[in-house]
């Protein structure tokens, strides 16, 4: 098979199979006759999609800019006490474990208490973002930076590389791939954040919209909202791709998908 | 005074050092002592786990030892001094460099990288025949050509020594005799010593100027046999009557040629 004919296949298997998804949900609505409030058929959504356009993107830019934000500080803040943690041998003792640990508490269960201590609005919405997408690039980074391959190291000690040369020109370019795959799952992470800070204390963005759409029964309106937050999501993970790409193209390639 | 001396070199590694489950010390290295002068090329000859990894660390400087001393041009080791190359047997490239760029790496640790040493670079490619792979990726070459460049990499900065561990171990015999070929067309460019550890027996031969060969654990050089082939290498040299007597030697003298399958039996079971 040429690489074109593969590409293509790889364009319309996939829609097939939505478009697919898409009829069965229509078929559904129509078989059982079920009320739009309860759900509206892919038509419904469509056309909701359609009338508030302008809403929608309004409030998606709302909530990508919060999203943004949120992982840039989780990158800002992740990265650097990263390299502190893996550097200071005391530093990696007393709090490697303890981080690892909080990775697995569900951090937006803290959503009410960020609200208690910042309000409702941007801050707390961005904090839990931030909370979210911090864990994943700092765990990420710091195993990256302790995953250097031991040649790499034993050569540049045989040169009498300095700390400062070994970490800038062998163990954080050989960390990158690990970040790239901590800052993926953060800035999904941080969209979740976001919406849910938008669910318990914000008037507005995607997240609102949902919930007031979904208290006036206009569950059209709450589709499309839902269906503008998966856009995003793959927006702002291709975004982080995009960016691998140019940044780290040197990683091989994956192995080829079936 | 030879190039490289070293002196009743021994090696302990601590119990606590190992892992906290042992109790022994374990006694790596016995007594080694021998030299070698500039060009020559030296093979540490033995079975897995007998100490020759070890014994190239210390005089690399990577690892102390715990007694004796090595000297290289009259200078003592103390630890890691950068006049030499080390070819590890990974080719240990850095796969976010092209190749020219990884072959320059030392260059750029040692402040050097200019015009004159890009030259050099794309020269020593040359000279392994990676010409034209100057912009690959490391993932982009098979194993034989990535060890190409890793000994590329260990000659850019001109270095008086090449330290080279089982650089060829995970290559299939036919890429193995091209690269032997190949490193002794280098040496003979460079004019480098190098020291080089092996657990081939006919790679040793083939090789090398002198062949140390150690014992088991823990490592002592049991025997040091220079073959009788003159400088000059060539493939055919392998079925030389001369060739096999100084691998049938260096077997001997490993205790690896037995003359009945029993005593082969005996032997494993010890091994184990």
């Amino acid at each position: 098979m040429n690489k074109r004919a593969a590409g293509a296949h790889r364009i319309i298997y996939p829609v097939s199979g939505a478009l697919l998804l898409l009829f069965i949900w229509h078929s559904i609505c129509l078989i059982w006759d079920i009320p739009p409030s309860i759900l509206p058929t892919p038509l419904q959504v469509g056309e909701s999609i359609g009338k508030h356009w302008g809403l929608l993107v309004d409030e998606g830019l709302i909530t990508l800019r919060a999203t943004m934000v949120g992982f840039g500080l989780a990158l800002l803040l992740g990265i650097p006490l990263a390299v502190i943690l893996t550097t200071f041998r005391w530093v990696n003792l007393m709090f490697y474990p303890l981080l690892v640990g909080l990775q697995s508490v569900p951090k937006v269960a803290l959503a009410p208490i960020l609200l208690v201590w910042l309000g409702t609005g941007m801050s707390s919405k961005l904090a839990l973002a931030w909370l979210v997408a911090f864990f994943p690039v700092i765990v990420d980074t710091a195993a990256g930076l302790q995953s250097t391959p031991k040649e790499l190291l034993e050569l540049a000690r045989s040169l009498k590389a300095s700390r400062w040369q070994v970490f800038y020109k062998v163990r954080f370019p050989a960390a990158l791939p690990f970040v790239f795959t901590g800052a993926k799952v953060a800035v999904t992470l941080s969209l979740i954040g976001v919406v849910i800070g938008e669910f318990v204390g914000a008037g507005e963005g995607l997240g609102f919209l949902l919930l007031s759409a979904t208290s006036q029964i206009n569950t059209a309106l709450a589709f499309a909202a839902l269906f503008a937050l998966s856009i995003l999501g793959m927006f702002v993970y291709f975004l982080v791709v995009l960016a691998e790409h140019a940044l780290g193209g040197w990683l091989p390639p994956p192995s080829p998908q079936h | 005074m030879p190039f490289g001396v070293v002196h009743r070199i021994g090696k302990i590694f601590s119990a606590a050092e190992l892992d906290p489950a042992a109790t022994q010390d374990l006694i790596a290295l016995e007594d080694i002592s021998f030299s070698f002068e500039q060009g020559e090329f030296v093979a540490f000859l033995g079975p897995s786990g007998c100490g020759k990894t070890t014994l190239l660390r210390i005089m690399a400087g990577l690892v102390p030892g715990s007694s004796g001393e090595v000297l290289i041009a009259e200078k003592p080791v103390t630890g890691p001094y950068g006049d030499y190359g080390f070819v590890f047997q990974s080719p240990g490239l850095m796969p976010w460099r092209s190749v020219l760029d990884n072959v320059l790496f030392p260059m750029e640790i040692l402040r050097r990288r200019n015009r004159h040493a890009e030259d050099r670079a794309r020269h020593l490619l040359e000279l392994v025949g990676l010409k034209g792979f100057e912009r690959s990726r490391p993932h982009q070459l098979s194993g034989g050509m990535q060890q190409r460049v890793s000994l590329c990499r260990a000659l850019i900065h001109e270095p008086k020594l090449l330290l080279m561990d089982e650089p060829f171990g995970a290559l299939d015999e036919f890429t193995r005799l091209d690269m032997n070929d190949l490193l002794l067309s280098v040496k003979q460019e460079t004019g480098a010593a190098v020291l080089f550890v092996t657990h081939s027996i006919a790679e040793a031969v083939y090789l090398a100027d002198n062949v140390l060969v150690f014992s088991r654990r823990p490592g002592r050089i049991i025997s040091q046999i220079r073959p009788p082939l003159g400088s000059e290498r060539v493939r055919s040299m392998r079925f030389d009557q001369a060739f096999l007597e100084t691998e049938r030697a260096a077997g001997e003298a490993l205790g690896v040629v037995h003359a009945t399958l029993a005593s082969h039996t005996a032997d494993s079971g010890d091994k184990a």
